[in-house]
């Protein structure tokens, strides 16, 4: 590739990104730290707080109960798409006509709508009118998520894998068809096993794009809301109330928004700080 | 071991399929059959649930609501990126770096931070219930994405282009309009469906962002589910609806899906 040549100009070229993103990043960015920092008792009467809602978060046990199973979830996720993901797009076609209906069919669940996504597993796994839920049942196993949190974190976590297993799919395929022939020709002639090719010449073409599969993946499931609310509400009690439910529960039902607002912060920020790691890590793969 | 390599993609389409089925299924029963007992298929088929919904505007204008803010969308978000991804892949200028990384942190905000703050900010710009607020709202994320998705196709078209047409004597929008972006045809399709995607699956912002007049089917749907009851045969056909949209889609990009995923660089 070409170097890049310096051209300050080029601040016109990017400027109505920067104008339209700032409109609804700063201004909404400023409310939040507005908020964060003070008390209020309607009719737009502020009183100056400080520091003290970020401490009260900070030493929240809901806070901190919230925050675990987040991770918990994001990371189970990553444990289960990621090596899943791999795997079947080793297996698929390379060339023919079932190319297209693959791609088309495992893209099928990224384009539904969140809530729909969680209605329709609300509906399959139902323990009494749902396919799945009959299914477990029927198998003797005493399935109810809506009562048991054991099934509410399987379900959760098997929705998710439905909704976003082919995202790593689809980039790892991507990283697999950009080899070329001849490398399998040559691990071929040199007698190299299944297992070589795949580790010295499949998985460093995919590295790249699976840190994105991995930075998408991690980012999306540690904002989810709309799927997991649907279809257990954060429930039984709280045990599948994740940050982003927490979070709108305390801002929209109670009203605290002193509290949500620096929440809303704390949030963000770990989101930032662990996103910048892989980023890093990502471009300098690239650079190498 | 070959003859069954099949046998993993089969069982995983399956799996994704199975929900969906239901859903299918489901929206052609009556609420009786539903709530009345468990049956694979439809034993009284009726249509009933889908005349509801395209003859009710309460329902279809949902569709017409949702159909109008993601296509704004989609157009806002793509033109601005355009020039914006051309920058990033050609140009050196000061705080490039940073503000590529600032773009991609918005893609990072949950939109749980967003809801309240961006129901306030559009109120007083007076936007509130109309499909633009929500085509800005999304446009939060969907901006930062398609400048990295139209970068990375970008970065794939050889500079020597660039020089050519303007050592031809093309003026640096002609050549843009009349050269570049012909080019570059395939990243911006896949940038479209991308934008398309993720303002069509989004329901927190776009509920918070309407009440009655720009309200999106998903909104309806959920409001609906919860007030009439379990009218879960309704709630089934309009959620199969929401689907076709998506299929449609993902037909016109079936050729460039995979490369569109990585972000334009494999």
């Amino acid at each position: 590739m070409s170097e890049k040549t310096t051209n300050q100009k080029a601040w016109l070229l990017v400027a109505p990104v920067v104008i339209l993103v700032a409109f609804n990043a700063l201004i909404p960015l400023m409310t939040v730290v507005n908020y964060s920092v003070q008390e209020t008792f309607g009719d737009n009467v502020f009183f100056w707080e400080g520091m003290k809602w970020f401490e009260d978060v900070l030493h929240s046990e809901r806070f901190h109960a919230s925050l675990l199973r987040q991770l918990s979830f994001t990371g189970i996720i990553l444990a289960i798409e990621v090596p899943l993901g791999v795997a079947i797009a080793l297996t698929m076609p390379k060339k023919g006509p079932w190319v297209s209906v693959c791609l088309v069919l495992m893209a099928l669940p990224l384009l539904i709508p969140w809530n729909v996504v969680g209605a329709m597993w609300n509906i399959f796994a139902l323990p009494d009118i749902g396919l799945l839920g009959k299914m477990i049942n029927g198998l003797g196993i005493d399935y109810n998520f809506t009562q048991q949190p054991m099934a509410a974190w399987f379900t959760t976590i098997l929705m998710d894998v439905w909704h976003w297993t082919s995202l790593v799919v689809l980039l790892a395929y991507a990283g697999l068809c950009s080899i070329p022939d001849a490398y399998y020709q040559a691990a071929r002639i040199d007698g190299a096993s299944r297992w070589a090719v795949f580790r010295f010449i499949q998985l460093p073409k995919m590295k790249r794009v699976l840190t994105i599969a991995v930075l998408l993946r991690f980012m999306d499931s540690f904002m989810i809301y709309t799927e997991p609310f649907v279809l257990t509400g954060g429930g039984p009690g709280n045990t599948t109330t994740f940050l982003s439910i927490d979070l709108v529960k305390i801002a929209l039902g109670q009203f605290d928004l002193g509290p949500a607002a620096a929440m809303s912060l704390i949030y963000f920020l770990i989101i930032l700080l662990l996103s910048w790691i892989f980023y890093t890590l990502m471009m300098r793969n690239e650079e190498q | 071991m070959k003859s069954f390599k099949w046998l993993a993609p089969t069982l995983y389409i399956l799996f994704l399929m199975l929900p969906i089925y239901w859903l299918v299924t489901m929206s052609f029963k009556t609420t009786n059959e539903i709530l009345g007992g468990f049956s694979l298929w439809p034993q009284e088929f009726t249509i009933a649930n889908y005349v509801t919904i395209f003859t009710d505007p309460s329902w279809y204008i949902g569709y017409l609501n949702s159909i109008t803010y993601v296509t704004i969308n989609t157009i806002i978000s793509v033109s601005v990126a355009l020039p914006a991804a051309y920058a990033f892949s050609r140009y050196r200028f000061l705080g490039d770096k940073h503000l590529f990384f600032w773009l991609l942190t918005n893609r990072m905000a949950p939109p749980a931070v967003f809801a309240l703050p961006f129901f306030q900010l559009y109120s007083a710009v007076g936007l509130f219930d109309t499909p633009i607020a929500v085509a800005l709202a999304h446009a939060l994320f969907n901006v930062p994405l398609a400048v990295w998705i139209l970068e990375g196709f970008m970065s794939g078209v050889p500079k020597e282009l660039d020089e050519t047409a303007f050592i031809d004597g093309y003026s640096f929008w002609r050549f843009f309009i009349k050269i570049f972006i012909p080019t570059i045809a395939a990243g911006i399709g896949v940038a479209m469906f991308f934008c398309f995607m993720f303002s069509w699956v989004e329901l927190l912002l776009a509920k918070t962002l309407t009440s009655v007049d720009a309200k999106p089917i998903a909104a309806i749907m959920t409001k609906t589910a919860s007030t009439s009851g379990y009218e879960l045969g309704l709630l089934a056909a309009a959620g199969t609806l929401t689907i076709i949209p998506g299929a449609f889609v993902i037909w016109f990009v079936r050729h460039n899906i995979a490369k569109g995923f990585a972000l334009g660089r494999v």
